[in-house]
């Protein structure tokens, strides 16, 4: 259970989450809509745990735990995981290690061992198999190179890799082709179980209805301005923000 | 030669107390009895006390003070004390158990005790300078000096002044050496007592041989030491050198180095270095491309903390057509330390058709890091590709945060980060088990350097 408490947070001075109220229970889906700059890719960089986004008040609970008390990599050892709205490239890191070393620290942080090299290669070839991924792709640096629908692949086999508890997909649906979506909306979908929590954000409802969510929220000028079913996507897609003073089209 | 700028002459005050020495060493010099080699020491004398000591008033020295050396009474090193001198555990990029050809040196004087040469081709010759003036004389009266340019370069001079001992390798015509040589520089002040000596190194690659040389350089710290080395490289017609070298000697050392090579018509010569070590290092390397089609790659890899001061000065000499070169050079500098790297391509007149490329990049892991580059490039022919590119960054904020993200811990990450920066250098190395050694330093290097911080 994730419990968001009237959480404020600043960048650069600037408030730009003005209070924000939500729990996501074990293996519902959540999305957040909103149009740009209402706050979206804030939040999921403060649940993740970002440097120079500052929370200035509120709490979130995250099984039990004080998320905001934690270090990036705590967060992700106890079971947060970020989805990147803009993956980052890192030449010179072994797209393999990367996934290597990320993986068998959080075996180390939950007091398992190391997987060996044969165990690990074995876990992820059947990973990358599901999501239509080249090994080849495992042999280059991190995101170097890989085209946008790649790169959220990738974003999606170290999910897959790294079994969160609780996933935020940050616009996985921007820079992607229909085909792309769809390979990685499988592939999210796969991931679905009865205790894996996540939350999807997106500007568009077009993902949802590859992604179908349990709960819709709109969040504009940083506060959940309204909350509903997966039916609220669509008068979105229809209506647009202007209810709820924005001046854009959904 | 028409590069050299007029400058100011160096400290000839400080040049005393080594030329005191130069006077006191005479006598006991190996070769006297060769008239080359004892013209040699003569004019090596008279161009150090002439020239000085370097000073940050002249160009070629700019960023590196030799001034800490003059609060060191350094002594000159003695054959009695490198012979006393224990040593437990010898470095080599070997698999355990496995053994080679190997000359150990112990403050520039070979330790035949230590040392092996099993195995070698015949006609190979490898050995100590004090022996080869007796057993070579003729092969070493002819090749020493002809290299490093005493006229110009001080410290070379010294060396020159009083050159005694150090590697010799010959690789005779046609011979391809599988396994590498290591030649490891022990430098040990005996009895706490500050030490200085000036190895000299030879090596003479013929016509279509081809080698691998790995050079290492530690001590066991305890006193200062002052390591002024000289090393002259022949690369015949069509030969492949390829030149090895890693300093990691305890942070009370000094460390300067002076590597000319020569590279002739379609050879091509390999130098790294890996710098880890010394208080105050200077690495440089001289290339002159003086047959059409030669190739040269001069690279390395420069990992500072503390106060360390690493200085990387290469000058890579375009005399013929056809000739190509690759500088790439990558370095991590944390707290108070500070690199430099002057890199200077001329590309002479008629060398047309050549392809120079050179790179610097730094990594500054503190905000009192420094570095200072300086490329230069002089082209005098119309028809070359030549680039050369230098940088200063930090470690990437977002790259950190993204491994973080996924778990791994800043320290790791930044390792990860740190390593993946200097790969870049490092795969420039052909040799696998030379690349995987190196790469395994690095790393060990970040380890210690993790260790520390906590």
């Amino acid at each position: 259970m994730i419990e968001i408490r009237n959480l404020h947070a600043t960048v650069d001075g600037k408030e730009i989450l003005k209070g924000i109220d939500l729990t996501i229970g074990p293996g519902e889906v959540h999305a957040i809509m909103g149009p740009n700059g209402s706050g979206k890719s804030t939040l999921s960089y403060v649940l993740a745990g970002r440097d120079g986004y500052e929370v200035t008040k509120g709490s979130v609970s995250f099984y039990g735990e004080d998320l905001l008390a934690m270090e990036p990599e705590e967060r992700a050892a106890a079971g947060l995981f970020l989805a990147f709205q803009y993956p980052v490239e890192i030449p010179g890191v072994a797209n393999m290690t990367f996934l290597k070393s990320a993986l068998n620290a959080m075996r180390k942080h939950r007091g398992e061992g190391d997987l060996d090299a044969m165990q690990f290669l074995k876990l992820v070839r059947e990973k990358t198999r599901s999501l239509n991924m080249t090994d080849e792709m495992l042999k280059r640096a991190v995101n170097v190179g890989f085209s946008g629908g790649e790169k959220k692949r990738n974003e999606t086999l170290q999910m897959a890799v790294l079994e969160p508890k609780f996933a935020i997909l940050d616009e996985t649906d921007s820079g992607l082709d229909i085909d792309a979506l769809k390979i990685v909306a499988d592939g999210v979908n796969a991931l679905r179980s009865p205790e894996r929590s996540m939350l999807v954000i997106t500007h568009y409802q077009r993902l949802l209805n590859y992604i179908v969510p349990d709960h819709v929220h709109v969040l504009a000028h940083g506060r959940i301005q309204r909350s509903g079913g997966k039916e609220l996507a669509l008068e979105l897609e229809q209506k647009g923000y202007k209810d709820f003073g924005v001046e854009e089209a959904a | 030669m028409a590069t050299t700028h007029s400058t100011p002459t160096g400290d000839t005050a400080a040049a005393r107390p080594y030329l005191d020495q130069i006077d006191r060493l005479k006598g006991e010099l190996p070769g006297a009895a060769l008239s080359r080699v004892r013209e040699l020491r003569r004019d090596g004398r008279e161009r150090f006390a002439a020239l000085g000591v370097p000073t940050v008033r002249q160009e070629a020295w700019k960023y590196t003070s030799l001034r800490p050396l003059e609060k060191v009474a350094f002594e000159p090193a003695t054959a009695a004390a490198a012979a006393g001198t224990h040593i437990d555990v010898l470095p080599t990029v070997r698999p355990a158990g496995q053994t080679g050809p190997r000359l150990v040196f112990v403050n520039g004087r070979l330790r035949a005790d230590l040392s092996s040469t099993d195995g070698l081709p015949d006609g190979v010759v490898l050995t100590g300078l004090a022996d080869a003036l007796s057993s070579h004389a003729d092969f070493v009266g002819e090749r020493l000096g002809r290299l490093a340019n005493a006229d110009e370069h001080p410290l070379v001079a010294l060396n020159t002044a009083v050159l005694a001992d150090g590697p010799v390798l010959h690789i005779p015509r046609g011979v391809v050496l599988d396994d590498p040589i290591e030649l490891v520089f022990v430098s040990a002040a005996a009895d706490g007592r500050a030490t200085v000596f000036h190895p000299r190194t030879l090596i003479v690659a013929d016509p279509l041989s081809k080698a691998v040389v790995i050079e290492h350089h530690v001590g066991p710290g305890g006193a200062p030491t002052f390591a002024n080395h000289t090393a002259e490289v022949f690369v015949g017609e069509g030969a492949t050198l390829r030149h090895y070298k890693v300093q990691r000697e305890q942070t009370d050392a000094f460390h300067v180095s002076h590597a000319a090579a020569t590279v002739c018509r379609d050879a091509c010569y390999d130098n790294f270095i890996l710098t880890s070590g010394a208080r105050l290092s200077r690495n440089e390397v001289h290339a002159v491309l003086d047959g059409t089609g030669a190739s040269c790659h001069v690279s390395g890899a420069y990992l500072v903390t503390g106060e360390q001061h690493c200085d990387t000065t290469t000058l890579i000499d375009h005399a013929r057509p056809y000739g190509t070169s690759r500088e790439v050079y990558k370095g991590a500098i944390d707290e108070r330390a500070r690199a430099v790297f002057q890199g200077k391509i001329i590309v002479r007149p008629g060398a047309q058709k050549t392809d120079g490329h050179q790179l610097n990049r730094a990594l500054l892991l503190s905000d009192t890091a420094e570095i200072d580059s300086k490329p230069e490039l002089e082209i005098y022919a119309d028809d070359v590709k030549c680039s050369h590119g230098a940088t200063a960054g930090e470690l990437d904020d977002e790259a950190l945060f993204y491994l973080r993200s996924r778990g791994i811990p800043k320290e790791e990450a930044r390792g990860l980060l740190i390593a993946s920066f200097l790969a870049e250098a490092i795969d420039e190395i052909p040799e696998e088990p030379v690349r995987d050694a190196f790469a395994a330093i690095a790393t060990g290097w970040l380890a210690a350097r993790r260790g520390g911080a906590r």
